[in-house]
């Protein structure tokens, strides 16, 4: 069962003279990792931003088609196209996390960045936060690192711990479906590696989408593989037969470093 | 040889700053030492401006400097109407007490009206335009605020006294020209170049670090609050200052309005003066001692703005990275 | 509870706007409404002695020129320094300077030129007020041409020098000419800034009520002879003022939107 279901999906920038994404039909499935692969500009974080709907900061961008966002309460698919109040947007948000391609550690401490999210969704009890900022640090193995200097500010970190402390804020709202934006590019392999073991390891708690360059990163760490070109879903499978198997001419020839 | 003279002017043009200022320092710190040698640091707090005294019995605050006591004769007196409102006899020599007191209370206070009632206008145009309105309106407000800070202040001044002076004075009572009417025009004078810096200074906070609070579920008031504000602070402060230095040294805006009499403002709604409105209606006919007394004020002023300005730029506006 | 409190705020902040753009309207029509209805075509031909503001106009025009041709070269030549010539501290220290400078009260400066200028010559001119003038307007082409300049790439410079051109060719020929449009901009701001001035004016040129071109006498000002006129108790004066205010206005708000104009045209 895919905990998203993009459908039909277009998407044009107000600013553009057309089209970002062209009728794309892809599932992200639970508790797996998809990666969204493809040259630059072909519209993968435009398909990303699209899942939590970050497009709306900015006006007159234009939505077409369907991304049905799976309750998991009633077990029924639900249109987050649809929303449309200022509430419904802040829990779409908390539901569906981002982390993006440079760390943004917010200007205050290590525990009140973890815990900032938790305090907007109306946390107060200092034992709770204190709890669920430890377990979010934990378990994005950054805990043993900080925990003496929880107080200080998150800006002396390195990149690295940077980027893991982002994931933690993000982890700490125990969201369904994490969006990652080329995570990785601005760190070295070492941090690197960290985190790509770290997005597996949350794979057991919470679905994952990954934009990603790396080619070598995405065949590592994806359970499915989605190339897309210029606006277009190319092609989409689990990640072995993408990159061992695949059946489109583009993909293979972009995989193989033809082109991109 | 071209290459060199080229180079040789612009460093001098760029040393000419530092000679200009060091200039400005000494020439106004010379032209107000007769004023300083006379009257000593107390001058900050005599209240008399032009008070005719016997030479034998100076005002209280004098006293402090009894040292410098070998007052010459007092100059001529300069000012007749002066001379025949203190009524001194001819027999006892007399001297003028100027003190800075009053003007220098006007110039704080009218300054202090101005930044209340700028303030919290100000950031909220800051806000608006950096983070509430779509960009084509963003865009639109952002010249027209611009373009209220580009009108000559002596256009405020004359507006604030023949139109928003008379609204206020039937809102609240008291006098047209008052330290609240002037401190009020002040504001609306600031308002705009406080608002457009600060919108300047809250633009550079990088749209990723407020993507990621909203996709954490923040709200717009609370990505300002958390994010635009700690992360553009020191900008905001600097502006700020900036805003208040420029208030400070303000002389047309407020010389239409703040009644330029010498005496303490009993309430917000009476007349009162300030440094740069006493410079301007003074200045031209002064001479002697009196002349020196507005040196005084000004080399005050300039050493007030000089430190606020150097607390804005140097604490909260340093650029380089 | 998050969200009224998010609603409010934004209310308020577009209530602050609006109350900034309520202040430019009202000004600015008070001025076209008591301006234009001063206005009359013979106010540009004849002096104020005679009524008019031709003196003034021109007087204002010719003392912010000369102060442009003190303060445009002198400002670049320091700027130029600034970006391409000077090094570390004392580049620092000058640009703080000349930050500060360019908020230093403009009626200290008017008494600065007062001292300097006005009470050796024994008396107010022309060319005190140009000067004062000139003074306030040095930090504000600085700060433009530093910061246009710094927005050149340090590949062209490196270009024009791998080219064989000396310094100051590759600095006259091709950075400036890089940086022209922001540059230009800046300068007619700059221009727009001293031209509506009337602090540093009041008693170093003071104004005159006839025309002149004898820069060493009492020099004839627009904004100073506002200032007179609107004290004036008499309607005829101050109807004058509110002509000349919007004049002036007019002026200064034409010349930051031409300005305006260059840039986004060009830029
Ligand atoms: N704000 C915007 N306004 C208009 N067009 C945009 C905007 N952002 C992106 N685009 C365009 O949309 C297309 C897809 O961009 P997108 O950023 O999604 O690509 P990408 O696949 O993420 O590329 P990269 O690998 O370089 O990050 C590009 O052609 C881009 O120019
Ligand atoms: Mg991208």
């Amino acid at each position: 069962m895919p905990i998203m279901s993009v459908e039909d999906f277009s998407f044009t920038y107000a600013a553009a003279p057309a089209r970002s994404l062209n009728s794309i039909n892809l599932p992200i499935k639970k508790n797996s990792i998809t990666s969204l692969i493809g040259p630059s500009g072909c519209g993968k974080s435009t398909l990303l931003r699209s899942l939590n709907r970050m497009h709306d900061l900015y006006t007159n961008n234009e939505y077409e088609g369907r991304l049905m966002l799976l309750n998991e309460t009633t077990l029924e698919m639900e249109n987050i196209l649809d929303i449309k109040k200022e509430n419904e947007f802040i829990q779409l948000r908390q539901r569906v996390g981002m982390i993006f391609q440079k760390p943004t550690p917010f200007p205050m401490s290590i525990f009140d960045n973890v815990a900032y999210g938790l305090r907007l969704s109306g946390i107060k009890n200092k034992t709770e936060l204190k709890d669920r900022v430890e377990d979010a640090l934990k378990g994005s193995a950054l805990f043993g690192e900080v925990s003496d200097r929880l107080n200080k500010s998150a800006m002396g970190l390195s990149g690295g711990q940077q980027q893991r402390l982002c994931i933690a804020r993000a982890v700490a709202l125990k969201p369904e479906l994490l969006l990652f934006d080329e995570p990785t590019s601005a760190l070295d392999p070492i941090s690197t590696a960290a985190i790509e073991e770290l997005i597996v390891e949350l794979k057991k708690d919470v679905s994952v989408a990954i934009v990603t360059h790396n080619m070598q990163q995405a065949s590592r760490i994806s359970d499915y593989t989605a190339f897309m070109y210029l606006g277009d879903l190319i092609e989409y499978g689990e990640t072995e037969q993408i990159f061992l198997n695949p059946r489109e001419k583009k993909t293979e020839d972009y995989i193989t470093g033809r082109f991109g | 040889m071209m290459e060199k003279l080229f180079k040789t002017l612009s460093f001098m043009s760029a040393t000419l700053v530092m000679v200009l200022l060091a200039s400005i320092f000494i020439s106004l710190f010379n032209s107000a030492k007769p004023a300083i040698d006379e009257f000593g640091i107390g001058f900050i707090k005599e209240k008399e401006w032009g008070k005719e005294v016997p030479i034998d019995n100076p005002v209280s605050t004098v006293v402090d400097t009894t040292e410098q006591k070998k007052v010459e004769p007092a100059p001529a007196s300069d000012d007749s109407l002066e001379a025949l409102l203190g009524g001194g006899n001819d027999d006892t020599p007399m001297k003028t007490i100027y003190g800075g007191f009053i003007p220098i209370v006007g110039t704080l206070l009218s300054t202090l009206i101005a930044m209340a009632f700028a303030l919290p206008i100000a950031m909220g145009i800051a806000v608006f335009l950096a983070e509430i309105a779509p960009k084509k309106i963003s865009n639109v407000v952002g010249i027209a605020i611009e373009l209220l800070a580009a009108i000559p202040s002596i256009i405020f001044g004359m507006w604030g006294l023949f139109y928003f002076a008379p609204l206020v004075q039937e809102l609240v009572g008291g006098y047209q020209v008052s330290l609240l009417t002037a401190g009020l025009v002040l504001g609306v004078m600031i308002l705009p170049f406080m608002a457009a810096i600060t919108r300047d200074s809250m633009k550079t906070t990088p749209d990723v670090l407020k993507e990621s609070a909203y996709a954490l579920g923040a709200t717009k008031f609370e990505v300002i609050r958390d994010i635009i504000f700690p992360y553009s602070k020191a900008g905001i402060i600097g502006s700020i200052i900036l805003a208040l230095g420029r208030a400070l040294g303000e002389t047309m805006a407020v010389a239409f309005l703040i009644g330029s009499v010498f005496s303490l403002p009993s309430a917000l709604n009476s007349p009162t003066v300030s440094i740069p409105v006493a410079m301007a209606n003074s200045f031209g006919e002064a001479t002697g001692m009196k002349t020196s007394a507005l040196f005084y004020l000004a080399f005050l002023l300039f050493i007030i703005s000089f430190s606020v300005i150097s607390v804005a730029k140097f604490y909260f506006l340093r650029k380089d990275k | 509870m998050r969200l009224l409190l998010n609603k409010i705020v934004l209310l308020l902040s577009t209530l602050s706007a609006l109350i900034g753009l309520a202040f430019l309207a009202w000004i600015l029509f008070t001025l076209i409404g008591k301006g234009l209805s001063s206005l009359h075509f013979s106010l540009f031909l004849n002096d104020l002695i005679d009524g008019g503001l031709r003196n003034l106009i021109v007087g204002q025009f010719i003392m912010a020129g000369i102060a442009s041709l003190i303060g445009i070269p002198v400002g670049m030549m320091a700027g130029i320094y600034l970006q391409e010539y000077g090094r570390g501290r004392y580049v620092r220290f000058i640009r703080d300077l000349s930050d500060i400078m360019m908020s230093a009260p403009s009626i200290v400066i008017g008494a600065f030129v007062y001292a300097i200028v006005v009470v050796p010559m024994h008396g107010t001119s022309g060319i005190a007020g140009s000067i004062a003038l000139s003074i306030m307007m040095i930090p504000i082409v600085i700060n433009t041409t530093d910061n246009m300049l710094s927005l050149v790439p340090r590949e062209l410079r490196e270009a024009g020098i791998a080219l064989g051109a000396s310094k100051s060719r590759v600095i006259v020929d091709i950075i400036i000419k890089a940086a022209k449009v922001g540059i230009m901009t800046g300068l007619l701001l700059s221009f727009a800034r001293i031209i509506g001035e009337t602090a540093p004016l009041l008693f170093t040129s003071e104004t005159s009520n006839y025309f002149s071109v004898n820069l060493t006498e009492a020099y004839p000002s627009l904004t100073v002879s506002i200032y007179a006129l609107a004290n004036d108790p008499t309607s005829s004066s101050r109807d004058l003022a509110w002509a000349a205010s919007f004049i002036l206005t007019m002026m200064v708000l034409m010349i930051n939107l031409l300005g305006r104009y260059i840039t986004r045209k060009k830029g």
